[in-house]
């Protein structure tokens, strides 16, 4: 009990939920935009692993993470668009439609992978981002080393929040992506393009989980592995239910979920009489006991459910 | 008089199977009020919709301020100058008042939302116009009424020179009615023209300068209001009498068949909405409840019904209790009702006529048989009910959300009273049914009362109360201010009571 709390207390605990929580923040906030715009974010996982694969090559052959990073963007959005089409245009199921992508997104990604390098058990390792100690405050006891000795990406999400309140909440373009999450007909009653505003959406939620996946490749462990994600698309999709579909709520569980990451890693350090496995599991267990407790209640009224233009309600 | 302001030419709109608009002509005028009338399922919101962009004209052509104008979206509509207030209200629930009026329009410190410079405009126009309403309300904490002004609002806010009002008066209360009457003269007063659909022939004629009526999509004629009358127009309408009297036997009331004690209950918003209601229906007879809407009036079907918990009381139906049975169960014990919001409560919009019509009953005979459904024995049931009740479809298999307002509460209404019920609870049975139809439901009312069914009408609207009701009951924030027998009513009497001003001793 003593080493637990010990753990908990610890800065490098701290470091490291920090370190845990960005690429979910990152994506859960990017899920945020899809969700308001009624489209589920579901798909997250796929962009996800295709941003790290996509971010990875990119720095290998560029010789730049930023490259990297640009690419994984690229690849995510453009996953995002397929998804779009599938949800918006063509008024596919939308579980289906994400399911069918992340599975899709899984076996692409390896194919690509194992093409590109062969089957090897070589570790290929590409330029990736180093941590940035910011002058001045890095050097405050405790918080400096926890919060301010991160990559740029680490930086990034965190910042991410503030920009995310401010566009949904107060720019005429956050209260039409609202509002066709909730009532695209009374949005298109008044002009709102029901369609473009929800590919914007998912758009931008594809781009950051793009970015969010190179994190991990480029950022953390410097190469791609398959399936690197390993779930932690879902875990955000999680975060942005359990956060009610408010960038804070979302932003506070993404970091709740991030630091269960980085308890389980230090427990099993511990050495504890707890099979590893069950340590693994635990970020996802606490995600789906946080979805079976957060209920639907406040998600946008049309989360889910395609435009049909023609039908009169 | 100089150049029109809408110049609508040979307008024509077809559905699969429907010619909704068969060439139509409408020319409005400046400063003007324009009613227009028609039965249900004639095709006048098709045409507004049509005028307002949400749909495409097969033919015709706009022209608006003398100028031709094409809306293919609702936004080039309301860039030209148009707005409209749908028959359904098209708002976010969630947003507030404001976000509500300026969603879709360019802010003045653009990309910027400008809320709090938006919430001054909006209260700034709110009073200017007498359109009281709380700009940061949330929508679903509005009522009816209020939401209306919004949608008043959204328009004006967009300097709307052409405001569609689609049967603005069929939810409101008869001082909301008033209030937007007032409104839309001053508008009038300003120079906007406002195009109005209503079914009710006095407010035409209060309201309107001029009147068009439609039948089966064609123009029958437009004139002036002050060289016309309610006969004449209903006439028009209908082609054919109307009868407004309609002729009542005297009840033959037997058995208490529906009794409700002490009733108790909660609204939405978890306050009390019924404080110890009681009241008492006979077979054969009609006890109308009159008052204005929002004293729980909802509360209290819903309650009989079984979709709302009762918090104390009783209910009961032929001497059983029913508080606390499912609405299967409540139907099974011979309730029929008919829900005031047909589009939510008493319909699956997204499922056909025939399938409506078969709702709540799909589990036994002659829908079902050992499971299956009778499809044949199904459709031969809706094609006879499409019949009797006149429902306007091109088939049964018409999806129910493609029906015209009046033609989807008819659905409600047929498959309602053709399982006989004992009981029916019917909350305004007639909103936003034509002359001629409202007539007709009447008469059906009628008719099961005198088949010896117990009838508890609920209804905002004094005339449909005083002219069916063999007793009236006034309701005033949940609870029964007096009973009054139906001949003998006094209409002030009954006003002072709904305004909750008079109690009349317990007598019964
Ligand atoms: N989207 C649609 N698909 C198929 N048929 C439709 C559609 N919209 C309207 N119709 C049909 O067009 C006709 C005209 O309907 P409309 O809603 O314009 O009538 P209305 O005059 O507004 O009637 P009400 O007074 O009952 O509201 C009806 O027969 C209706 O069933
Ligand atoms: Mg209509």
């Amino acid at each position: 009990m003593t080493s637990l709390l010990k753990v908990l207390l610890s800065v490098d605990f701290g470091y490291a939920s920090i370190r845990m929580a960005s690429p979910l923040i990152l994506a859960a906030l990017g899920g945020i935009f899809s969700e308001r715009a009624g489209v589920l974010s579901l798909g997250l996982e796929g962009m996800m692993l295709s941003g790290a694969l996509a971010g990875f090559l990119g720095s290998f052959y560029s010789g730049s993470p930023w490259v990297g990073v640009v690419y994984a963007g690229l690849a995510g959005g453009a996953v995002a668009v397929i998804y779009a089409a599938a949800c918006i245009t063509f008024k596919a199921n939308q579980v289906v439609a994400a399911v069918g992508l992340n599975i899709l997104a899984q076996g692409i990604t390896g194919l690509v992978f194992r093409g590109a390098f062969g089957i090897t058990q070589d570790l290929h390792q590409a330029p990736a981002f180093q941590p940035v100690a910011i002058p001045v405050l890095s050097k405050i006891p405790v918080l400096g080393p926890m919060l301010f000795n991160h990559e740029l990406l680490v930086y990034a999400a965190f910042l991410l929040l503030p920009v995310v309140v401010f566009v949904l909440y107060r720019t005429t373009w956050g209260l039409k992506l609202r509002s066709v999450g909730e009532n695209p007909l009374a949005a298109d009653t008044v002009g709102v393009n029901v369609t473009r505003m929800r590919y914007t959406g998912v758009v931008i939620s594809g781009i950051l989980a793009g970015i969010a996946g190179s994190l991990l490749s480029i950022a953390f462990i410097n190469t791609f592995i398959e399936n690197i994600t390993a779930g932690r698309g879902f875990v955000a999709f999680a975060a942005v239910i359990f956060g009610k579909w408010t960038p804070i709520g979302v932003f506070l569980s993404a970091l709740l979920f991030g630091a269960a990451d980085a308890l389980q890693l230090r427990i099993q350090a511990l050495g504890l009489p707890i099979p590893y496995q069950l340590m693994l599991l635990f970020p996802y267990l606490l995600a789906l006991i946080a979805l079976v407790f957060s209920g639907r209640s406040q998600s946008p009224a049309s989360l889910g459910s395609p435009y049909d233009k023609s039908g009169r309600s | 008089m100089d150049q029109p302001l809408l110049e609508l030419r040979g307008i024509t709109k077809r559905f699969p199977g429907v010619l909704a608009n068969d060439h139509i002509d409408l020319v409005v005028g400046k400063g003007e009020i324009h009613a227009l009338l028609g039965e249900n399922g004639s095709g006048k919101t098709t045409l507004m919709n049509v005028l307002y962009g949400l749909q495409q004209a097969d033919e015709g052509e706009i022209h608006f301020e003398g100028k031709p104008l094409k809306t293919n979206s609702p936004g080039q509509a309301i860039d030209a100058g148009i707005g409209m207030v749908h028959q359904h209200f098209m708002l976010v629930q969630a947003f507030t008042v404001t976000e509500n009026v300026i969603l879709g329009m360019r802010s003045k410190r653009e990309p910027l939302l400008g809320l709090a410079q938006a919430e001054a405009e909006v209260k700034a126009l709110s009073e200017k116009y007498g359109l009281k309403v709380d700009p940061r309300a949330k929508i679903w904490q509005l009522s009816v009424g209020e939401q209306q002004r919004v949608e008043i609002l959204k328009a004006l806010h967009r300097r709307a020179r052409l405001l569609i009002l689609d049967e603005p008066t069929a939810v409101l209360t008869p001082q909301e009615t008033e209030e937007l009457s007032a409104i839309l003269r001053s508008l009038a007063a300003e120079g906007r023209s406002i195009i109005f659909i209503t079914h009710k022939l006095n407010e035409v004629m209060g309201i309107s300068n001029k009147v068009t009526v439609l039948r089966a999509g064609r123009v029958i004629d437009t004139v002036e209001t002050a060289s016309t009358n309610q006969a004449a127009l209903a006439r028009m309408m209908v082609g054919r009498e109307v009868v407004f009297e309609i002729d009542k036997t005297p009840a033959a009331p037997k058995e208490v068949v529906l009794q409700v004690e002490g009733l108790k209950a909660a609204n939405q918003k978890k306050l009390p909405a019924l404080r110890g209601l009681s009241l008492s229906v006979r077979a054969g007879e009609i006890l109308g409840v009159a008052g204005v809407d929002g004293n729980g009036q909802h509360e209290l079907a819903e309650c009989i019904i079984g979709v709302r918990k009762a918090e104390g009381g009783r209910v009961l139906v032929c001497g059983q209790d029913i508080v606390g049975l499912s609405s299967r169960q409540v139907a099974q014990r011979g309730v029929g009702v008919i829900p005031a919001d047909r589009q939510h409560q008493g319909l699956v919009l997204g499922l056909q006529l025939a399938e409506n019509i078969m709702f709540g009953n799909f589990y036994c005979e002659p829908y079902s048989r050992r499971g299956f459904l009778q499809l044949g024995k199904i459709e031969e049931i809706a094609g006879r009910l499409i019949q009797e009740y006149d429902i306007r479809t091109p088939s049964s298999a018409v999806e129910v959300k493609n029906l015209s307002g009046g033609n989807q509460q008819k659905v409600v209404l047929a498959r309602e009273l053709s399982r006989s019920p004992k009981v029916i609870v019917a909350m305004l049975p007639t909103r936003g049914l034509d002359v001629g139809a409202t007539e007709f439901v009447h008469r059906r009312i009628l008719d099961a009362r005198d088949r010896g069914a117990a009838v508890l009408l609920i209804s905002t609207e004094l005339e449909e109360i005083l002219s069916l009701s063999d007793r009236i009951a006034v309701m005033y924030e949940g609870e029964i201010m007096g009973v009054v027998s139906g001949d003998a009513a006094d209409v002030n009497e009954l006003g002072l009571m709904m305004a909750g001003a008079k109690r009349l001793p317990e007598a019964s």
